[in-house]
């Protein structure tokens, strides 16, 4: 991000994780949690330069296709199936500042609920002109954007009939490795958002609906796709007016 | 009333869910086309500083089954010590080398390795050294938020007892989670996601 912006690198440690905010490791609801979930406490230390520093991605790597999922698994003249979307929105810290240079990927099923994948065994089609997974790299003002189509719903082996709620997975790479976050947006409207065990790990309910891209009428391009917002925020970090120097100095 | 904060929170995390292969690594689960190469293949390159090494292992829950649907990354300091990031306030780290790795577990043999270089010493926030490590995370399927955790290299037994973060490690039958094997130059460090040999994990 040093080629967007004039702004000094930050160097200060990242706000303690709000454990209670997020999902706990163990959550039975989600069946595959329970042999999955650490049972030991986490062992809480204060960041070091080990996780504040991280990788640089150029927007020199992105590209022109990586945020046009219509198109860029597409034969040539041809496009994917289903409801013509929009997505965008920054990223943005816990102190609401941009996060320019930050790496989001994204990966979603087609239209008809339907991963691109050996493991998938939901009767919906493929589409042969459907890959799924597409990434941006964030403006100087933490923006991104891309093209899709609205995924579908899905049936998946956990209940005996468990659904996943339309949603787009993201993977999100700020500036600092302790930073690193995936997540998954759903869509205004949906209910059932609130019927899926997933989505139930997260113990509270303000939390989840951070989760919940509102339909972006004013964005939405006529005659063409609807728009849909969706901001993520990464840990902030803390300001390094006392640090950097040991005590004493 | 006060003054009000005006923070955010956090976005909660979500699980990867079990096609994370697909948005990370989608060559690897042969969606070609899209992207060149995966992201976080290549480490090195001829020109690259330092020790190669070769980092392996594999994820096993508590049951002792492999996951075989994980994707682990890594990030570390070229073999100077430093980290290849604008953060980096100390110095130039070597150009040749990223310091971050992504790699899939194999489905066959739920196997992941990275192709890399021995990280040098950096130091811990009060100054004290830190011995060589590599900063892990871990994601997959039934985790719901990813897990970081390090790996430490057994030839390095004083920096290693000397180290601030083993040093936190309550219970000392557990430091040893974060040591891997080696055997020349290929290092195995296998993450046990739960059960007698749970990996220390971090909030960090």
């Amino acid at each position: 991000m040093s080629d967007l912006t004039n702004r000094k690198p930050e160097t200060g440690a990242f706000f303690a994780r709000d454990r209670a905010w997020h999902a706990p490791a163990l959550t039975p609801g989600y069946k595959t949690s329970v042999l999955r979930s650490p049972q030991r406490a986490l062992l809480s230390l204060d960041g070091t330069i080990s996780e504040i520093t991280g990788p640089v991605f150029g927007q020199s790597m992105i590209g022109e296709l990586d945020n046009d999922l219509i198109h860029n698994y597409a034969r040539p003249g041809e496009s994917a199936i289903g409801e013509r979307i929009v997505v965008h929105g920054r990223v943005l810290d816990e102190r609401a500042r941009p996060v320019p240079g930050a790496l989001v990927e994204f990966w979603q099923a087609n239209a008809g609920g339907r991963y691109r994948h050996k493991k998938e065994t939901y009767l919906a089609a493929i589409d042969p002109n459907f890959g799924g997974c597409g990434r941006c790299v964030t403006d100087d003002e933490g923006r991104y954007a891309f093209r899709t189509v609205r995924p579908g719903a899905y049936p998946w082996p956990n209940g005996v009939n468990d659904w996943r709620p339309a949603h787009i997975h993201f993977s999100i790479f700020g500036h600092g490795f302790a930073q690193r976050l995936i997540t998954q947006m759903y869509f205004e409207g949906d209910p059932m958002i609130w019927k899926c065990p997933i989505v139930g790990t997260i113990p509270d309910k303000r939390a989840i609906e951070q989760l919940i891209a509102p339909l972006d009428w004013g964005n939405t391009i006529p005659m063409d796709a609807r728009a849909y917002r969706f901001n993520i925020v990464l840990r902030g970090r803390r300001s390094t007016m006392f640090e950097n120097r040991p005590e004493g100095n | 009333m006060v003054q009000e904060l005006g923070y955010l929170k956090e976005t909660p995390s979500q699980t990867a869910g079990p096609y994370v292969h697909i948005g990370l690594t989608p060559n690897f689960c042969a969606i070609e086309g899209i992207y060149d190469t995966d992201l976080g293949t290549i480490m090195v390159n001829d020109k690259t500083i330092g020790e190669r090494i070769t980092v392996t292992g594999r994820v096993f829950d508590g049951a002792g089954a492999l996951v075989r649907d994980a994707v682990i990354e890594i990030w570390q300091a070229d073999s100077a010590g430093l980290y290849n990031s604008p953060a980096e306030m100390r110095g130039a780290a070597d150009p040749n080398f990223t310091g971050w790795g992504r790699c899939a577990t194999r489905a066959e043999d739920g196997v992941f390795t990275f192709e890399t270089v021995k990280p040098g010493v950096v130091p811990f926030r009060d100054g004290r050294k830190m011995a060589p490590h590599l900063t892990v995370w871990i994601v997959a399927r039934g985790i719901n938020i990813g897990l970081h955790t390090r790996m430490y290299f057994p030839e390095e037994v004083e920096a290693n007892q000397a180290d601030p973060l083993l040093l936190r490690i309550e219970h000392r039958d557990r430091v040893d989670t974060l040591i891997a094997t080696r055997e020349g130059s290929t290092l195995t460090f296998d993450i046990r996601l739960q059960g007698e040999r749970e990996t220390v994990f971090l909030d960090i």
